[in-house]
């Protein structure tokens, strides 16, 4: 197996591009399509401050090696989830990362900030664990980013992240989803940009880069997350990519360029409500009061009490 | 496993997709062509992540 670019000894092979990879051309072959994706959805200015919201694992920790590489001025985020020791050990993941690096990683913490953590918070709300988790982490990524005076928000989702989502809001036709379903969503209505420059690299990629340039990642899947849907997905999709590489590229890029702009109306019309700060906590909300400070509120309400033997009244009827 | 084996083949033994995977040994990628002796010790990673958020 040789380099598609220098004909030395290959480490790895891209079927979806049909071509084969030493190291020193398959980090700038990542470096090459983050850049492609920055540029082809002007995702990014050369002098934008970013904020990259970091988990400790591959694709986070790959998107911020990137983009020190390419030039941005970039600073790690990263939100104490309170998921046992998975959270405890996706902070010296990331922590360490930018130790070494000299890197400024700002941390919020769920349950020290907010009073509440993930796996409590969700089953008080009654809300899945991964919902729970997601409204929780954009609220926190937004303030973080207004905090701190950030051009943007970059987040690691890659390819099999976004043909993943994009099955799932195909398969359920939620038309307002599939027209957010972009690489870059512009800042608006007091919502900071949010920007994907992974998009077009696979999380075999970005596993393979960390391995090349020395990053050591969380390799654990978060505990929460077994069974829910989106990893099926992501399961079906490689099936299908194994026997037809370049699938999963042609499924999400293909929605991109020939249909998502035909779902605009709908993410339109959903988003013609009015826009007023929260009450409580004054960010940006549809609502009276935001998403998340109703979460935090229910989750933060259901102190646990400690329950002692009944005792049956005398008299009590049976 | 018995040995030698292509890498390959190795992931095709233990019915794992070759998109879903990598294999390591002592820290360094190992091709999907490249013949594991049979003393050889590999790590087969999983690449996938999972929350939609």
């Amino acid at each position: 197996m040789k380099c598609q670019v220098c004909r030395g000894p290959a480490i790895i092979d891209v079927r979806r591009h049909n071509a084969n990879f030493c190291q020193e051309h398959f980090e700038r072959l990542c470096r090459d399509q983050t850049k492609k994706s920055i540029d082809e959805f002007s995702m990014l200015e050369p002098d934008d401050r970013v904020l990259v919201a970091v988990s400790g694992g591959k694709d986070s920790l790959a998107v911020w090696d990137i983009l020190l590489q390419l030039g941005y001025e970039a600073d790690g985020f990263y939100i104490g989830l309170g998921i046992g020791t998975y959270s405890d050990e996706s902070r010296g993941y990331a922590q360490r990362f930018a130790d070494e690096r000299g890197l400024t990683l700002i941390i919020d913490d769920l349950l020290r900030d907010h009073g509440f953590d993930v796996p409590h918070g969700s089953r008080a709300a009654k809300r899945a664990p991964c919902s729970a988790c997601g409204l929780s982490k954009r609220h926190l990524f937004d303030e973080a980013a207004r905090r701190g005076n950030y051009d943007a928000i970059v987040t690691g989702h890659n390819l099999d992240d976004e043909a993943a989502v994009l099955m799932g809001n195909v398969l359920h036709w939620q038309a307002d989803y599939l027209g957010r379903q972009l690489p870059h969503l512009p800042a608006a209505n007091g919502f900071p940009k949010k920007v994907k420059p992974l998009v077009r690299l696979t999380e075999r990629d970005t596993a393979a880069y960390c391995l090349m340039r020395g990053i050591d990642y969380l390799v654990d899947e978060c505990p929460m997350a077994a069974g829910n849907k989106h990893l099926s997905y992501k399961a079906a999709l490689n099936d299908i990519e194994v026997d037809s590489p370049g699938a999963k590229h042609a499924f999400f890029f293909g929605f991109l360029d020939r249909a998502a702009h035909r779902f605009a109306a709908a993410t339109s019309e959903t988003e013609e409500v009015m826009i007023t700060p929260c009450e409580r906590c004054g960010a940006p909300s549809s609502n009276d009061v935001c998403a998340f400070c109703r979460l935090s509120e229910r989750a933060t309400d259901a102190v646990p009490i400690e329950l002692g033997r009944t005792r049956r009244r005398a008299g009590a009827r049976k | 496993m018995d040995g030698p084996v292509q890498v390959s083949v190795l992931l095709t033994r233990l019915d794992l997709n070759r998109e879903a995977h990598l294999v390591i040994e002592d820290g360094q990628l190992v091709p999907g062509d490249k013949t594991l002796g049979k003393d050889a010790v590999v790590e087969v990673r999983s690449v996938i992540s999972g929350g939609a958020a």
